[in-house]
């Protein structure tokens, strides 16, 4: 299949006073991929995925989302790719000062194209799909429990449309039910809304129920790429610590 | 290019194709609007097989365009027919998100109610203060020291450079003006009372309260703030270590032993930059101001002078405290309590310093 590639990262490189996070690290993901970033504590997928955001520059190398350089100095240009992408942070980072409605409601707000009915028929579809009610649009973000926060947050991140959907550790601090829930729940809008999806995670569960392909970052870049069957062949120390006995399972 | 979305009118049928997302659809969302409008008129039929992709955005759209109904005729793909089915099953009346409305006399009374709270919070504090200073009394090994010397410094050493700057500038500024009314006077001499009394008796007290309430009171308020946005004040609770012998005692018994000692700094420099106003302006020597200061000014306003500095520096690290343990986690409300702090803090110095002046208006002041 020749799809169109969303991510393209080359050569990036990054340091933090003289530690080395990234060498010459390169990946390409293609649309419709959902990508399961691994790699160990510490070992830098956290900063992967905010260069990929352009929240952080490497000190070398490009990153291109949807074929836009994230250097490019055309501000509109830059916006215009923000706009594709979605990301649920760890800890939802959702605005506090603002209802769960005004949240979901923000970003389509910004765009200052749509009207309220709009608006509020999208933000209650948003709220429906990530399974909540219209009364949970009234409460603060301080007033929901972690698994909400979550869903808020991916309903948030759902909220413009994008094409690009990036989750930083989705399912930490959910029970296994309500993970699995969660799981599912992303599966599902992918598969409806044809997402390319890039998940920082630990959770072979959600590994195993969600991602298409595997990366695995260790030794400061990917050292391989591809379906989780494939993943599985491969013999380095990290893999085999990582998955242990369990490899199975991820099949 | 072929994804962009576009809408014909065949005769009798709507076709739809390209992609139907918010994205795409923006730069022309008036344009499609109207079509979409324009198609509705007599027309039951439509054809979005065509469509590569369909957003809920885009959905919604459709499903107003439609008046909320399944058209009689629909060719659709199963996924996108899927999309367009979530929209369909919201309800169709959303209530509007309600929007608060304020009358004035109720918030006049959730004013005064709010002050209400505040003040008796902050006796409560108050009475925590005094219980856990007699248990520090009984337990003197449980007197956090380190946390007390580290505010004295942060509160007191770390304000030394900038309540001497402004000081020095307010003595010369009081001096100049001063000099130059009592020239026309002929009492030139004066000014060393006129200096002395103002500046140690009540402009050093209170600029340096201002200045402090500013510069450590807010950060107070912040830092405890933020320490129960993170849960950092429950992890000590939960290691029985207590929020108030360690966070808020230390603050305040920094803040009110650091004050008298800003006090008398800040009216020294603020003295010294009377002193050289008055060098320049009059010819006063600076050998005859410091020989006449102790006669024309009675020591007792330097007591009170580091007195109401004793007083300010418990006032504002209490007030601050007090707004510091009421912030709610969340951003917006950190933001109103360190206001609150600040404002409320500065307005009860300035009232404590009326109070003071009331009660010492027979202190102090040489009867000529």
């Amino acid at each position: 299949m020749n799809r169109p590639t969303v991510i393209e990262l080359d050569g990036v490189s990054t340091s933090f006073r003289g530690n080395t996070v990234h060498r010459d690290l390169g990946l390409r993901v293609k649309e419709g991929q959902i990508v399961g970033l691994l790699g160990g504590s510490g070992s830098g997928k956290t900063t992967l995925l905010r260069e990929i955001l352009g929240l952080h520059r490497p000190d070398a190398g490009v990153v291109r989302l949807f074929g836009v350089d994230l250097n490019d100095p055309d501000i509109r240009a830059q916006r215009n790719i923000r706009r594709r992408l979605g990301m649920l942070f760890q800890h939802g980072a959702l605005f506090s000062a603002l209802s769960v409605y005004d949240n979901i409601a923000f970003p389509l707000r910004e765009l200052r194209c749509l009207d309220e009915d709009w608006i509020r028929r999208l933000v209650h579809l948003k709220l429906a799909m990530v399974g909540l009610g219209a009364a949970h649009g009234k409460l603060m973000p301080a007033e929901l429990s972690g698994g909400m926060v979550k869903r808020v947050a991916l309903a948030r991140a759902l909220a413009l449309e994008p094409e690009l959907l990036l989750l930083d550790e989705p399912t930490a601090g959910l029970d296994p039910d309500r993970s699995q829930n969660f799981v599912e729940l992303i599966g599902e809008l992918q598969r409806e809304l044809g997402l390319t999806v890039v998940m920082v995670t630990h959770d072979l569960n959600t590994l195993a129920g969600l991602a298409s392909h595997v990366a695995i970052l260790a030794d400061h870049h990917i050292i391989a790429y591809g379906t989780r069957a494939e993943i599985m062949t491969i013999d380095h120390p990290f893999v085999t610590g990582f998955f242990g006995a369990d490899r199975r399972k991820l099949l | 290019m072929s994804d962009r979305p576009s809408l014909h009118v065949e005769p009798g049928k709507v076709v739809l194709s390209g992609a139907w997302t918010l994205a795409e659809m923006l730069p022309r969302l008036a344009e499609l609007q109207a079509g979409l409008a324009a198609a509705t008129e007599g027309n039951r039929q439509w054809d979005l097989s065509a469509l590569t992709r369909l957003d809920s955005a885009a959905a919604v759209l459709l499903w107003r365009a439609w008046q909320a109904k399944w058209p009689a005729c629909l060719e659709i793909g199963d996924i996108h027919r899927r999309i367009v089915e979530r929209v369909a099953e919201l309800p169709q009346e959303m209530p509007p998100p309600p929007v608060a409305r304020v009358h004035l006399p109720e918030f006049i009374g959730r004013y005064l109610l709010k002050a209400a709270a505040n003040l008796r919070g902050m006796i409560a504090l108050f009475g925590q203060l005094l219980l856990d200073t007699v248990f520090l009394l009984r337990h003197p090994r449980d007197i956090p020291w380190r946390e007390f010397t580290a505010n004295v410094y942060k509160a007191g050493a770390l304000a030394l450079p900038m309540t001497a700057l402004v000081g020095f500038l307010i003595g010369v500024t009081i001096s100049y003006l001063s000099a130059l009314q009592l020239k026309s006077f002929g009492a030139d001499l004066f000014i060393v009372n006129i200096l002395g009394i103002s500046i140690i008796r009540e402009l050093g007290p209170v600029l340096v309260a201002v200045l402090v309430a500013g510069r450590s009171g807010s950060a107070m308020t912040a830092q405890i703030g933020v320490m129960r946005v993170t849960e950092e004040i429950d992890a000590l609770s939960t290691m029985g270590i207590s929020r108030s012998i360690r966070v808020v005692l230390p603050k305040i018994a920094g803040l009110t032993v650091a004050m008298p000692l800003l006090v008398l700094w800040t009216s020294a420099v603020a003295m010294f930059g009377g002193m050289l106003a008055a060098l320049l302006q009059l010819d006063l020597s600076l050998v005859y101001f410091l020989e006449n200061l102790p006669r024309v000014v009675p020591v007792s306003n330097l007591y009170i002078g580091l007195g109401k500095g004793f007083v300010f520096g418990f006032v504002i690290a209490l007030v601050a405290c007090h707004f510091g343990l009421h912030v709610k986690p969340n951003t917006e409300s950190l933001s109103a309590n360190t206001t609150s702090a600040v404002v409320t803090a500065i307005t009860t110095v300035i009232l404590v310093d009326a109070i003071f002046a009331v009660f010492t208006r027979q202190i102090g002041v040489p009867q000529l």
